[in-house]
């Protein structure tokens, strides 16, 4: 039979490369890949339309606050708790549907999967490698628009840009982990479809207004916690500024949910962690025809 | 040199349905050593889809394949480690350049920074892309990217190559130079196993060819048994002579010469002539007429054996 004389197949000829047997683990070549599919996004209009979107929402935050001063500016945790709390979220939304809702669905469309495919990878470590790639080009929209709010904190608040540093750096980990979320989740869409165009219109409805309504929905409808909705979550990454609000709160017949840290932590987790999995064997099953 | 590491493309009653429709059907192949084989059928056969689950881009409904001995369905990574691929119409991440396409590729199969960096510039250099290394793909016409393609399938001196079609979009000297290119792996010892629709191509480069017409293998076998199979068949030839003739001068210069089964006119200059009896009885006609000073001067078949012989199975199956 020809299944025994594995380990031998080598090219025959004195020619061959050194290396051809030793393919690199599926973790080493997911990072290889990603590599060079950031430096893809980077140099593509895409960067551009991103960071104009994030820098445009940077130019209308500062127009606002020189104009009005509002109270928020006296102090850094309040300067944070309500600007970056709030935009950090639009700005990843922004950056995942520019950066997630096509990644699978992209390399059916445009044929580079199948470039991918003919080489021997896995078809995780290809999954792994596009999702670190618009993970890091999503990382970038995030810090860029926490560089402005820095910018903004030192205009206004001297000194006291950064009165606590840990917040921020906590603030910012909750927000990287709900980018995570966002992400994984977009991914997961982006894999139902062979067509870009319905990964990013799919990723857009859902995050923009999808899991508004399907929260409203639940809440007022049923008197239920969303827990299993991820924007629910989204709220957490201001606990280190702000503090954590009341879980529950009732306005006569209206009720509203808060999560607990420890609840939004989970929520994104799951999401993570579910969504990633789904669309991987989603993915594996995906075939190039 | 041969023997256990010489290279090896086995399946197994590889089917691939879509729906009720069988685009595969049951393939057993077993293609071992150095060669070229060309895998032919008319369009809709069932060749990318071969080659895609070959290359596990797509699965099969039933049966499996093996690259150098590794199933393909049970473990891709390994069983593409030393086979380099070229199925369809693949496209890079169009900002990125031939560099770093190649780059990439390379490192993806865990060869090291310099050898790739010298390899980039062998492959380039063969599929004459050189002097545009550093630009960036996603503007390169079809052959262009074609050629990136074939170069990136080269790069880590593979021992079996997968190509579908290499030389479509390509331009006459890209075609020869792809021929050239697959010649040269054949004398380095890869076994290549190429789809194509030009007969003269695989005439050309192919030790074997395998035919297949409706999912199903009519034949695989050598080039030179396939013109064998010929030898009871009739051979078309086309003579043209230095001026038109009328009816009669044609009848005059045919009448009589031996193995001619029949004739047509095919131009006012010229005539197909069918012939029984292989090279032979082509040599004893192109005598008889040149010894009868009709003005002959060219005489060639029409068609090669490989020709006849893929008309004469496509066309069985078709009744
Ligand atoms: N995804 C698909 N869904 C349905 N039918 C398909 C699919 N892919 C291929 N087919 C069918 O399978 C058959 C074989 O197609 P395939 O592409 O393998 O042919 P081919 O031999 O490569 O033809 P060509 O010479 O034109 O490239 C065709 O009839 C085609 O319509
Ligand atoms: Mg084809």
């Amino acid at each position: 039979m020809s299944g025994s004389a594995v380990a031998d197949a080598r090219p025959v000829a004195g020619a061959a490369p050194p290396t051809t047997r030793t393919t690199p683990p599926s973790w080493k070549q997911a990072i290889i890949l990603a590599r060079f599919q950031l430096r893809d996004y980077l140099r593509a209009f895409r960067f551009s339309l991103m960071m104009g979107i994030v820098g445009a929402i940077g130019v209308i935050i500062t127009i606002l606050l020189v104009h009005f001063r509002p109270a928020v500016l006296h102090s850094a945790s309040a300067f944070y708790g309500s600007f970056w709390t709030g935009g950090v979220v639009f700005v990843m939304v922004v950056a995942v549907i520019i950066y997630g809702g096509d990644a699978i669905a992209g390399e059916f469309q445009n044929r580079t999967g199948y470039f991918l495919l003919g080489l021997p990878v896995r078809r995780a470590a290809v999954y792994a490698g596009k999702f670190l790639a618009s993970f890091a080009a999503c990382v970038v929209a995030v810090l860029f628009y926490l560089a402005i709010l820095v910018a903004d904190a030192s205009y206004f608040l001297g000194g006291g840009a950064v009165s606590d540093p840990g917040q921020l750096v906590a603030s910012l980990g909750l927000a990287l982990l709900y980018l995570l979320a966002v992400l994984g989740t977009a991914f997961l869409f982006s894999s139902l479809f062979k067509q870009s165009l319905f990964g990013v219109l799919v990723v857009l409805f859902m995050f923009l207004i999808g899991w508004n309504i399907l929260t409203s929905v639940v809440t007022s409808l049923f008197q239920t916690e969303p827990w299993f909705v991820i924007s629910y979550a989204a709220p957490v990454i201001g606990y280190p500024l702000t503090g954590t609000p009341q879980h529950l709160v009732r306005f006569g017949a209206l009720v509203s949910y808060s999560p607990t840290l420890g609840e939004g932590i989970a929520i994104m987790l799951g999401y993570f962690v579910v969504t990633s999995l789904l669309g991987l064997l989603l993915f594996e099953r995906e075939e190039f025809t | 040199m041969a023997g256990a590491s010489s290279p090896s493309l086995v399946t197994h009653g590889l089917t691939r349905r879509f729906g009720r429709f069988v685009a595969v059907d049951h393939l057993d192949l077993t293609v071992e050593g150095t060669k070229v084989v060309g895998f032919l059928g008319p369009n809709g056969a069932g060749k990318t889809t071969a080659l895609k689950m070959l290359t596990d881009l797509i699965f099969p409904t039933a049966g499996e394949a093996f690259l150098n001995g590794v199933s393909v369905q049970r473990d891709r990574k390994r069983a593409l480690a030393g086979v380099g691929t070229l199925i369809e119409t693949p496209e890079i991440y169009p900002s990125l350049t031939p560099r770093e396409a190649l780059e990439m590729a390379g490192r993806l199969r865990g060869l090291e920074a310099d050898y790739v960096r010298e390899r980039t510039r062998v492959v380039l250099e063969e599929v004459k892309m050189s002097e545009w290394i550093d630009r960036k793909t996603g503007r390169f016409s079809k052959g262009m990217k074609q050629r990136i393609h074939i170069a990136a399938a080269l790069l880590s001196d593979p021992n079996i190559l997968l190509l579908d079609e290499p030389s479509t979009g390509l331009d006459p000297r890209g075609m020869a130079e792809v021929r050239e290119i697959v010649r040269g792996l054949k004398r380095s010892g890869r076994l290549v196993f190429m789809s194509s629709h030009i007969l003269s191509e695989v005439v050309d480069v192919c030790d074997e060819v395998a035919l297949i017409d409706r999912g199903k293998l009519l034949f695989y076998d050598t080039l030179a048994n396939v013109s064998a199979r010929l030898a009871g068949g009739a051979t078309e030839v086309t003579a043209v002579f230095l001026k038109p003739l009328s009816d009669d001068e044609l009848l005059s210069h045919l009448t009589g010469v031996p193995d001619l089964v029949s004739w047509s006119r095919a131009g006012p200059d010229r005539v197909t002539l069918r012939i029984q009896g292989g090279t032979e009885a082509q040599s004893r006609i192109l005598e008889t007429l040149v010894a009868r000073r009709t003005g002959l001067w060219s005489f060639r078949e029409s068609r090669s054996a490989l020709e006849e012989v893929y008309l004469r199975e496509i066309t069985q199956g078709e009744q």
